[in-house]
C-alpha cells in the first residue's frame, strides 16, 4: 500500500524532473539476451523502516545515492590527478589526458606550493617540481593552462593553507581567457582541519586559517557560484592509518567545524552549504568501503537536517570525490595493484561517488609514468562501459550484509564524533593531540597485524617472488629547480615594484582589519605577486603553526 | 628483548613531506623493542635534525621521505652531522626509494636504505647493529 504510494510519488516528481533534465545515457538498459536491468530495485514492501534509512536516490537521507538515476544519467567524472615538475611539462600531461578522455582537471602543486614558499626560498630544495607541479607566480598557473579553455572544463586543485592564493591565480587565467568567475567549475580542497593530523601542509595557526576559509565561502558564493569552496577531505585521514569509521568520523567532524565557523561569521546557511564537497579513500576491503560511503551520505544529510535544521536538499547532499588508497600499493609486483586499485574503484562507484581518480601501478615506487596513468584512466573506463554496475543504482542496497554494516560505521562514526564534540570539538582535539592519537593508535595496529602475518598483503608477506625487472619509472629532472628559480627572477625583475609594494601593503592592512581577503589577493597576483610574497605578508600577520 | 644499556634514536622528517605514518609506526615499534626515541615531527631542515641528534646524544638517525626528495636530503643530513662534528653519527633512511637510488644515497654516506614492504623486525636489527657499533 505505502509502496505504491511513495514509489509512485518519487517517479512522478524527483526522478521524472530530473530526467527531464537530464536524460538518461541510452534510452534502454539491457544486458545480453535483451532483459532490461532496473532503474532501481526495491523490496516488496516498502516500510517505514525502509523510508525512514534508505529512501529512494536523489531524496533524504540519501543513502541510495545523490542523483534519482545516477550513472543512468551521468557516469561520475573521471579526474586524474597529475602534477610534476615545471607548468610546461604538467600542460602536457594535462593535454594527453583529456586527449584519452578524461572528463575533469586535478592539479598537484607541489610542497613548496603547498605549504606557500616560492621555488627560491631555503625551505624549497629539493622539493621543487617533486610531488606537483611548481607554481610561484601567475605566469606559471598562465602555462599550466594554456590551449585548455577554462569555461568547458571542470578543475579541480588540491591546495589547503594558500587556496586562496591559487584560486585567485585561477579566477584571473580565465579572466584572461575571456571566462568570467560566474563560469568556473571545479573544487579548491581547502580543508586545513585534516592538515593538522594527518597531511601536514599547514601554514597559519587552526583560527585564521578557518577565517581564510570563511573569506573563501563568501567571496565564491556571490563571484563563482558554481566552484565548490571545499573537499573535506577523509581520504588523507585514512592514508594516516584510521579505520573506515574514523574516516567518516573525523571528515564529518571537521565538516561541521567549517560550518560552524561559517555561521558564527555571519553567513546564511544555505548560500553555502551546497557548495560544500568531500573527499574519501576507496581501499580494498570492497564490502566495507561501499557501506562506508552509503553511511557516510546518511550521516551528513541528518546531521544537516537535524542540527542545523535546513530544509534544502542540496545543503543535505554529500557530494565526494573518491581516490583509490594509496598506502595500499606494493613496491613488490606492481602489476598486482592494477588489481587492487579495480577492486577499490569498484568500492567507489558502487558506494555512489561522483568523481574519482584511480591510483597507477608503480606509485609505490614514484610518480607515475604516462602508460601507467593511461592503465588507471582505462580501469575506470571498464567499470563504466563494460562492468554493467552503471545501469542500475545502488545495487547492493538491501543486501543484509550491506545494510548492517552501514548501520553499524553510522553508528561508530557518530559515537566518535559525539567524544570530539564532548572533548570541545575539533580544533581543541586537535590542539590536545586526542584525534593524532586516534589515527595513530589504528595505524599502529594495522601495520602490526601486516608485520605478524596476520594480515596477508600479496606479494609483501605472502605469495613473494625474486624480481629482477625494474620498471621504468617517471623521474623530474633535478634541473628544475634551478630552471624554475631564474623563471621567478626574471619574473621578479620586471614589475613595477612600486605597484607591487603598495597592493602588498593593502594585503597586509586587510588581513589585520579582518576584511575579506579575496579582492587584495586577486589584485596581487595579477601584478605577478608570488605566492611566496602573498604568504609571506599573511605568516607576518598571522603566525605560524608549528 | 630489550637493548641494554638504552640506545637513543633520533627519527625525523626532512623537508617539506607530511606523510609520517611510516616514521611514526617505526618509531613506536623501535620504542617497543626497548630503544629510546626521539621523534622529530615533520618539516625539519638537515641543519635542524642535525642539530637535535648532537644535543639529545644520539646513536643513530632514520630518516623518512616519501616525497622524492631523499638524493637532496639525505646527504645534506650526513653532511650537517660532519658540519657539527658528529659524523660518527650513522644516518639510516627509508620511504619512496626506487632501487636505483639505494646505492647514490649509500655512496653519500647514509648506511642503510629500507625500501617499501621492509619487515620492521629488519629495519630494528639495524638500529640495533649501528647502535653498537656507535
Amino acid at each position: 500500500m505505502s509502496k505504491n504510494n511513495d514509489f509512485t510519488q518519487w517517479q512522478d516528481n524527483q526522478l521524472a524532473r530530473s530526467i527531464k533534465r537530464f536524460p538518461e545515457r541510452k534510452g534502454k538498459f539491457t544486458n545480453h539476451g535483451g532483459d532490461e536491468v532496473p532503474r532501481l530495485a526495491v523490496p516488496p514492501d516498502l516500510d517505514r523502516e525502509y523510508l525512514d534509512n534508505l529512501g529512494f536516490p536523489g531524496c533524504y537521507p540519501f543513502t541510495r545515492g545523490v542523483q534519482p538515476t545516477m550513472y543512468r544519467g551521468r557516469l561520475w567524472t573521471m579526474r586524474q590527478y597529475a602534477g610534476f615538475s615545471t607548468a610546461a611539462e604538467t600542460n602536457q600531461r594535462f593535454r594527453y589526458l583529456l586527449d584519452q578522455g578524461t572528463t575533469g582537471l586535478s592539479v598537484a602543486f607541489d610542497l613548496p606550493t603547498q605549504i606557500g614558499y616560492d621555488s627560491d626560498d631555503a625551505m624549497a630544495i629539493g622539493e621543487v617540481g617533486k610531488v606537483g607541479v611548481a607554481i610561484d607566480t601567475l605566469a606559471d598557473m598562465e602555462t599550466l593552462f594554456e590551449g585548455i579553455p577554462l569555461d568547458q572544463v571542470s578543475t579541480s586543485m588540491t591546495i589547503n593553507s594558500p587556496a586562496a592564493v591559487l584560486l585567485a591565480m585561477y579566477i584571473v587565467v580565465a579572466e584572461k581567457q575571456g571566462v568570467p568567475p560566474e563560469k568556473l567549475r571545479g573544487t579548491i580542497q581547502n580543508d586545513i582541519l585534516k592538515e593538522y593530523v594527518a597531511r601536514g601542509t599547514y601554514i597559519f595557526p587552526p583560527t585564521p586559517s578557518l577565517k581564510i576559509i570563511t573569506d573563501i565561502f563568501q567571496w565564491c558564493g556571490t563571484n563563482t557560484p558554481a566552484f565548490n569552496t571545499i573537499s573535506i577531505s577523509g581520504y588523507h585521514i585514512r592514508e594516516a592509518g584510521s579505520t573506515a569509521a574514523q574516516e567518516i568520523a573525523l571528515t564529518l567532524a571537521n565538516g561541521i567545524t567549517y560550518i560552524q565557523s561559517a555561521l558564527a561569521a555571519g553567513l546564511e546557511l544555505d548560500a553555502f552549504a551546497g557548495r560544500l564537497t568531500f573527499f574519501f579513500n576507496a581501499s580494498t576491503d570492497l564490502l566495507e568501503e561501499v557501506a562506508k560511503f552509503r553511511a557516510a551520505r546518511r550521516l551528513w544529510a541528518r546531521i544537516m537536517k537535524d542540527r542545523f535544521h535546513t530544509e534544502k536538499e542540496s545543503s543535505m547532499m554529500l557530494k565526494f570525490h573518491t581516490q583509490t588508497a594509496g598506502n595500499t600499493l606494493t613496491a613488490q609486483q606492481i602489476d598486482n595493484n592494477i588489481v587492487r586499485v579495480t577492486i577499490q574503484a569498484l568500492a567507489a562507484v558502487l558506494g555512489g561517488t561522483q568523481s574519482l581518480h584511480t591510483n597507477s601501478r608503480d606509485e609505490a615506487l614514484s610518480l607515475p609514468t604516462e602508460d601507467s596513468v593511461r592503465t588507471a584512466l582505462r580501469t575506470q573506463q571498464i567499470i563504466a562501459h563494460e562492468s554493467g554496475v552503471t545501469d542500475t543504482v545502488d545495487p547492493l542496497a538491501g543486501s543484509y550484509f550491506i545494510e548492517q554494516l552501514t548501520d553499524r560505521i553510522e553508528n561508530q562514526a557518530a559515537d566518535l564524533m559525539g567524544k570530539i564534540e564532548d572533548a570541545g570539538g575539533v580544533v581543541a582535539c586537535i590542539e590536545s593531540g586526542f584525534i593524532q592519537r586516534e589515527i595513530e593508535a589504528a595505524a599502529y595496529e594495522y601495520q602490526q597485524e601486516i608485520e605478524r602475518g596476520e594480515r596477508v598483503i600479496v606479494g609483501v608477506n605472502r605469495f613473494q617472488v625474486e624480481e629482477n625487472n625494474r620498471p621504468t619509472l617517471l623521474r623530474v629532472d633535478p634541473a628544475v629547480e634551478k630552471q624554475q628559480i631564474n623563471r621567478l627572477t626574471g619574473i621578479k625583475n620586471n614589475r613595477d615594484s612600486q605597484s607591487v609594494n603598495a597592493r602588498l601593503t593593502r594585503l597586509e592592512n586587510d588581513a589585520r582589519q579582518g576584511v575579506n581577503l579575496m579582492p587584495a589577493i586577486i589584485d596581487s597576483v595579477k601584478e605577478y605577486i608570488s605566492l611566496g610574497e602573498i604568504c609571506s605578508v599573511l605568516r607576518q600577520v598571522y603566525g605560524e603553526y608549528r | 628483548m630489550t637493548t641494554t644499556p638504552t640506545c637513543r634514536v633520533l627519527i625525523a622528517k626532512p623537508g617539506l613531506d607530511g606523510h609520517d605514518r611510516g616514521a611514526k609506526f617505526i618509531a613506536r615499534a623501535l620504542r617497543d623493542a626497548g630503544f629510546e626515541v626521539i621523534y622529530t615531527g615533520i618539516r625539519r631542515t638537515p641543519d635542524e635534525i642535525a642539530a637535535a641528534a648532537v644535543q639529545e646524544d644520539v646513536a643513530a638517525v632514520g630518516l623518512s621521505s616519501l616525497s622524492g626528495a631523499h638524493l637532496r636530503l639525505f646527504p645534506a643530513v650526513v653532511e650537517a652531522l660532519k658540519i657539527r662534528g658528529a659524523a660518527d653519527i650513522p644516518v639510516l633512511g627509508g620511504g619512496v626509494i626506487p632501487e636505483e637510488d639505494v646505492q647514490l644515497l649509500k655512496e653519500a654516506g647514509i648506511v642503510a636504505i629500507f625500501t617499501p614492504g621492509t619487515p620492521v623486525d629488519q629495519i630494528i636489527a639495524a638500529f640495533r647493529t649501528h647502535c653498537e657499533h656507535h
